[in-house]
C-alpha cells in the first residue's frame, strides 16, 4: 500500500496540471474573495472582533471539562440524551444502537464534518440503513460516492454540467445547464426522503453550554427541516465546540458567516435545545446528542497547539491557502484539509503518517491572518515539521548533514569541493532531466543556479 | 469507569498544564479595543433610532431577496395578505393559533392546516404558504428571530414554499446583543426546544456558486411590518 505522503504527492502534482481544475477553483475562490471582504469591512472592528473571539473559545477550551458538564446537564434537564464517545468506533456504535432500538430504516442527514471524520455513513450502509445526505453539495459528492472537497463547499470542484451528467446518470432526470434546474431536482427528490425518514441526523456549528443547546448554521433549510420532521434526532459534536454563554454567539454566527462564505449572516442559524417540549406542536420526540473525543484530548494535552481546537471550521484558511488553492482539497486525503487539516490531522492520526502535510505550506500566514479565531496555524505547521524530526529525523538528512560537517571542518578538503563542483557542473546538462540527474528532485521544476565564479572568500581577498 | 468519566479525566489531565493566552506570538490589537468596550463595538454599525433601523433593516432585506412590505397597522395585515394570495393563487395555507395570524387570515377564505395540537406532515407540505409572528426582527443582520413558540414550532416557517411574517414596528431591534438578550429575558426560565434567526429565503451556491433560491427551505421570504414607533 502506498503511504499517505505518496499518494499526496502523486494526487497534488496530477491535479496542480489539471486547467480545468484550476480555473474553477480560481473563479469560485475569486468570488467568494471579493464578497468576503466587503461584508468583512463592515465591521467596526474586525481585528478586536478576532481577538474577542480567540479569547472566548480559549476560556471555553481551558475550561472544557465545566462547560461539557454544564452543556450535557441542561440538555438532559429538558429531556434529551447525552453520550460520551471516546472514539469514532464508539461513536458510530452508539448511533447505530439507537437506530437499531428505534426500528429505523432510512436516516435523513444534514451536513456534518465530524460524522466524515468517524466514516459514519460507511459504517451505517454496511449495516443496512438508507442513509441520505441533503445538502445539495454533500448530496453530490454522496451520489459520485466521493469525500467532500472542501469543509463548507464540498462540490465546489465541479461544473453544473458534470452534475448534470451525474444527476442524469443516477436519478434518471433530463440534462440541464441551469444551477436552479439542477437545485429543483435534488428538492424535489430529498422532500420525499423528509417525510419518510425515520431519524433525522446532524451536525453542529456550536455547543452552548449555558443554555444546553446546539447551534447549526445553514443556508438551504435542509438541517431545519432534519430537525423538524423525523420522530428521532441524533446529532454528533465535537467536544471541542463549546462556547460558554448564548450572547457569544452575537460575535461567532456574524464572523463565521463572513469568513466562511462572505455572508453577512447566514440563512438560517437555528439552536436546538432539547425534544419537542410541552405546549410545542412539533420535534423529534427523542433527542440524542453524542459528544465525540476522537484524540482531540491528546491535542488538548499539548499547550503549544491547544488553540487548533478553537478551530469554527469555517474554512477561511482553505480559501486563502495557495497550497489548497493549487492541490485541490482531496489531495489532502484527510477529512479536514487546508491549513487547519494539516496541523491537526498529524495530532488525530498520527505523526508518523501525516507529517508530511506540516510541509505542505509556504509559511505565507495567510491563514493565521484570516483565521477569525486567531489560530496561530502557521506557527503549528513548523512546529509539527520540528516534532516530527524530533521523533524520527529523515536518514537523507542525517547523512547529507554529516558529510557537510566533514567537509567544511576541513579548508583544504572544501576548497577542493568548490574546484570540482564548477567542474561538475558544467558537464550537468548532459544528464539534466535523466534518471541519473544527481539533483533531478530539485531541476524536475526549477533551474540550478551555477556557481558563482568567485567565492566571497575570494572577493574579498582581491579588494585588500 | 463510564465513557464520560473516562474522556473527562483525560480533559483535566490535559488542562493540568497551561496554554499561553492567544496572541502571545505576535502584536495582538487588544489595547486598540478599548476599556469597557463590547462586542456591540465591533459589529457593523446600527444607526440610532426608528428610522435608521428600519432603513438598514430594508436595505438588508432588497439585498437578501427578502419581500418586506411596511403597512400603517395590524389591521391592514388582512388586505396585503389577499392582495399575495390572489397574486400567487394560494390555495392552502398553514398557520398557527398567535392573535395576529388569527385575526389576518380570515379575509383569504382558505383551507388551513393549523399546526397547533400536531399535524401531518404530508399536509403541511401541500401548503402555498406559512404564515407566522415572530419574536423580534433584526436591524443589523436583517433576519427574523422565529422560536417554536411564537412561530408555530419548527416546520411551519420552513416546509411550505412561502413563509410569511407578521410583525409590528416595536418588534425591530437594532442588533445581535440586542435580540440575544430578548431571548433570555423572554425565556430562560424555559427554553424552547428551537430558536431560529431566519435571514432571507432558503438559497444555496453549492453548484459553482451561483445563488439560486429556495434551496430546501422557502423560496420566498415575506414580513409584513406594521405601524410606525
Amino acid at each position: 500500500m502506498k503511504t499517505a505522503a505518496r499518494q499526496f504527492k502523486e494526487d497534488a502534482s496530477a491535479i496542480t496540471k489539471d486547467q480545468q481544475h484550476r480555473q474553477l477553483i480560481q473563479t469560485a475562490l475569486g468570488k467568494y474573495e471579493v464578497v468576503r471582504d466587503r461584508v468583512l469591512g463592515r465591521f467596526q472592528n474586525w481585528n478586536a472582533a478576532r481577538d474577542a473571539a480567540a479569547e472566548t473559545k480559549w476560556e471555553a477550551v481551558n475550561h472544557l471539562d465545566e462547560h461539557l458538564i454544564r452543556f450535557a446537564s441542561q440538555l438532559e434537564g429538558r429531556g434529551a440524551k447525552v453520550h460520551w464517545a471516546g472514539t469514532g468506533g464508539e461513536a458510530r456504535e452508539i448511533i447505530a444502537g439507537i437506530l437499531r432500538e428505534k426500528g429505523a430504516k432510512s436516516i435523513i442527514k444534514s451536513k456534518s464534518m465530524t460524522s466524515e471524520e468517524i466514516h459514519l455513513n460507511a459504517a451505517l450502509e454496511e449495516a443496512g440503513f438508507e442513509v441520505v445526505e441533503s445538502d445539495l453539495g454533500e448530496f453530490i459528492v454522496q451520489l459520485r460516492k466521493e469525500p467532500p472537497y472542501h469543509i463548507v463547499f464540498p462540490a465546489m470542484h465541479l461544473t453544473r454540467h458534470q452534475i448534470s451528467e451525474l444527476f442524469t446518470r443516477e436519478l434518471g432526470t433530463t440534462p440541464t445547464s441551469s444551477p436552479e434546474e439542477l437545485t429543483m431536482i435534488a428538492r424535489r427528490v430529498l422532500r420525499d426522503k423528509y417525510i419518510r425518514a425515520d431519524v433525522g441526523f446532524t451536525g453542529a456549528n456550536f455547543a452552548i453550554a449555558e443554555t444546553g443547546m446546539i447551534s447549526i448554521t445553514e443556508n438551504e433549510g435542509n438541517a431545519r427541516l432534519t430537525a423538524a420532521l423525523p420522530k428521532v434526532m441524533v446529532t454528533l459534536i465535537g467536544i471541542e465546540k463549546v462556547l460558554p454563554r448564548l450572547e457569544d454567539l452575537a460575535l461567532f454566527l456574524p464572523m463565521l458567516a463572513t469568513v466562511g462564505a462572505g455572508q453577512g449572516f447566514t440563512c438560517y442559524n437555528s439552536f436546538y435545545g432539547g425534544p419537542r417540549q410541552p405546549g410545542e406542536p412539533d420535534g423529534p420526540e427523542e433527542y440524542h446528542v453524542v459528544l465525540l473525543d476522537n484524540r482531540r484530548s491528546e491535542l488538548l494535552a499539548d499547550p503549544e497547539q491547544r488553540d487548533s481546537l478553537h478551530c469554527i471550521r469555517c474554512g477561511g484558511c482553505l480559501n486563502v491557502c495557495p497550497i489548497y488553492r493549487n492541490v485541490g482539497g482531496h489531495s489532502y486525503g484527510t477529512t479536514y484539509s487546508g491549513p487547519v487539516g494539516s496541523v491537526i490531522t498529524p495530532h488525530l492520526r498520527g505523526l508518523k503518517d501525516w507529517k508530511h502535510l506540516s510541509h505542505a505550506s509556504s509559511l505565507c500566514g495567510a491563514c493565521t491572518d484570516i483565521c477569525p479565531v486567531r489560530i496561530d496555524l502557521h506557527h503549528h505547521l513548523l512546529q509539527n515539521r520540528r516534532n516530527a524530526a524530533a521523533s524520527g529525523p529523515s536518514m537523507l538528512e542525517k547523512v547529507a548533514f554529516k558529510a557537510f560537517a566533514f567537509v567544511i571542518n576541513r579548508p583544504a578538503l572544501y576548497a577542493f569541493v568548490k574546484i570540482a563542483g564548477r567542474i561538475a557542473q558544467r558537464f550537468h546538462p548532459l544528464v539534466k532531466g535523466t534518471r541519473l540527474d544527481p539533483v533531478g528532485v530539485w531541476t524536475r521544476t526549477r533551474d540550478l543556479p551555477p556557481i558563482a565564479k568567485q567565492t566571497f572568500k575570494e572577493y574579498w581577498r582581491s579588494r585588500q | 469507569m463510564t465513557s464520560r468519566e473516562k474522556i473527562l479525566g483525560r480533559i483535566r489531565e490535559a488542562l493540568s498544564i497551561v496554554a499561553p493566552r492567544p496572541g502571545h506570538n505576535e502584536g495582538s490589537s487588544k489595547v486598540k479595543r478599548g476599556e469597557g468596550a463590547s462586542v456591540r463595538d465591533w459589529l457593523p454599525r446600527v444607526g440610532e433610532g426608528y428610522s435608521e433601523r428600519l432603513a438598514l433593516f430594508q436595505q438588508h432585506s432588497s439585498d437578501l431577496k427578502t419581500d418586506l412590505r411596511v403597512v400603517p397597522s395590524v389591521g391592514d395585515f388582512e388586505a396585503e395578505l389577499r392582495r399575495i394570495q390572489e397574486a400567487e393563487g394560494w390555495k392552502k395555507i398553514g398557520a398557527h393559533g398567535g392573535t395576529l395570524v388569527k385575526r389576518s387570515i380570515g379575509g383569504m377564505n382558505l383551507p388551513v392546516c393549523w399546526t397547533d395540537g400536531g399535524y401531518a406532515a404530508e399536509e403541511l407540505e401541500k401548503c402555498d404558504a406559512g404564515i407566522t409572528e415572530c419574536d423580534a426582527l433584526v436591524a443589523q443582520t436583517g433576519s427574523v428571530l422565529i422560536t417554536s413558540r411564537s412561530a408555530g414550532g419548527r416546520a411551519l416557517s420552513v416546509l411550505p414554499p412561502h413563509h410569511v411574517v407578521l410583525a409590528r414596528a416595536d418588534q425591530l431591534l437594532a442588533d445581535l446583543p440586542d435580540a440575544f438578550a430578548l431571548i433570555k429575558q423572554r425565556y430562560s426560565a424555559a427554553y424552547p426546544s428551537f430558536i431560529s434567526f431566519v435571514t432571507g429565503p432558503s438559497r444555496t451556491g453549492d453548484i459553482e456558486r451561483i445563488l439560486v433560491l429556495g434551496a430546501h427551505g422557502p423560496k420566498k421570504l415575506t414580513i409584513l411590518l406594521a405601524g410606525e414607533v
